[in-house]
């Protein structure tokens, strides 16, 4: 069990991860690694609520759509979880961690159409893991996120937009350094236990 | 400004001056990840296009009845039931596609397109406008995601639609089908697309 549990701990971190090798959660990893710090924040709100929605979008999914027979509605219930959620999660840091708050405020809102959130939840169902899988492969494939923004934040930091060609500034330069990080993150692949 | 635009108007705005991938950079997610192939990327942008025109209808129609505070939850809800309808019809007729496409059928739900033309334009037109809105800018992601698919696959697999081109007399770069290949070649197209649209900016002014 310890080893299963160390191979999806990876998977989800590295050879798996999210944004480098699987492509999920591309909007905020360009929108939000322009400073080191805000991708910090960015990524950890994505951590919290990955690992929360995966609890909640497994015991509703166990208990309410597999005894009735109705998991069509994956889809449609698993993003009204994760809306729900993540309100609540913005009331509540709100009132009871104010500087938590200040710090991500404005991105809570933005993780709900985060599509890494949904591919956890929709992941954990495919590959049938259980309560403690499911919990730990979202909470890890968050930070998996987190380790990539962070990673893209601190090159973009280091660009010199003066020194890039005129058509390449902004959003393109930005897709070819992250297409390096992902040549980068191939050279996990094959890594297994 | 927007008021004034004729059906047409709306359709060619979606289509080619606001095209939803090349400049407004928006649902980069299916973009990058279906490309792998031109079949792919056909499949995932019509599928994204039947979604957009349904729920664009739907939410014009539902516009004035939908509560200020919870329409995008309102929006979200309509999105999803017409996601899981594809879902199932690509499952029932074309297993092949449902399978290569996979996960990302039900992440059209979280295409940053669909919600943003939702809020920004279905919300505040009526149903033939919305209807012409969601066709322009379903057919705009697709153009986009075939000519990143074509490119894609004619350098990294050496084939158009699976049939081969050049494989057997040169080896294709595989990497450019791989993660990296598509961030690649993304990146160099929008900046191909700056380019041109500079140079007619300079042009004109």
């Amino acid at each position: 069990m310890a080893k299963e549990i160390i191979a999806i701990l990876l998977s989800a971190l590295l050879t798996e991860n999210f944004v480098m090798v699987k492509f999920y959660g591309i909007c905020p990893f360009l929108g939000v690694s322009k400073k080191t710090d805000t991708a910090v924040g960015m990524g950890m709100a994505v951590t919290f609520v990955m690992g929360i929605a995966s609890v909640f979008t497994y015991l509703a999914n166990t208990y309410l759509l597999v005894p009735f027979g109705l998991e069509y509605l994956q889809t449609i219930l698993f993003i009204l979880i994760i809306a729900g959620l993540v309100q609540l999660v913005e009331m509540f840091v709100k009132k009871t961690m104010p500087p938590l708050y200040n710090a991500l405020g404005i991105y809570l809102p933005l993780i709900t159409t985060n599509c890494a959130v949904l591919s956890a939840a929709l992941l954990n169902v495919q590959n049938g893991y259980n309560f403690l899988y499911s919990v730990l492969f979202g909470v890890f494939a968050g930070l998996g996120f987190t380790l990539a923004i962070v990673l893209m934040a601190g090159i973009r930091e280091y660009i010199d937009e003066k020194s890039v060609p005129e058509a390449f500034r902004g959003f393109p330069i930005a897709l070819i350094t992250a297409g390096l990080m992902a040549i980068g993150f191939m050279g996990f692949s094959g890594f297994s236990i | 400004m927007q008021e004034k635009k004729s059906v047409v108007g709306v359709f060619l705005n979606g289509l080619i001056k606001e095209n939803p991938t090349f400049v407004q950079l928006l649902g980069m997610c299916p973009t990058l990840a279906v490309t792998t192939s031109l079949k792919n990327g056909l499949g995932m942008g019509l599928s994204a296009t039947a979604v957009l025109i349904a729920s664009n209808v739907i939410i014009s129609l539902l516009r004035k009845i939908i509560p200020q505070k919870v329409r995008i939850a309102a929006y979200i809800v309509v999105i999803a039931a017409f996601v899981t309808m594809i879902q199932m019809l690509l499952n029932a007729f074309l297993p092949e596609l449902s399978n290569s496409l996979g996960i990302f059928i039900p992440l059209i739900v979280v295409n940053c397109i669909i919600l943003a033309r939702a809020e920004a334009f279905a919300s505040k037109n009526g149903v033939v406008r919305s209807a012409a809105d969601g066709l322009g800018m379903g057919l705009g992601f697709t153009a986009a995601l075939a000519i990143i698919s074509a490119v894609r696959e004619f350098f990294g697999a050496g084939t158009i639609f699976d049939i081969p081109i050049y494989g057997t007399v040169i080896t294709p770069m595989t990497i450019i089908t791989l993660a990296p290949g598509g961030f690649i070649v993304l990146g160099l197209l929008v900046a191909l697309v700056n380019y041109i649209m500079k140079k007619g900016d300079k042009k004109n002014g």
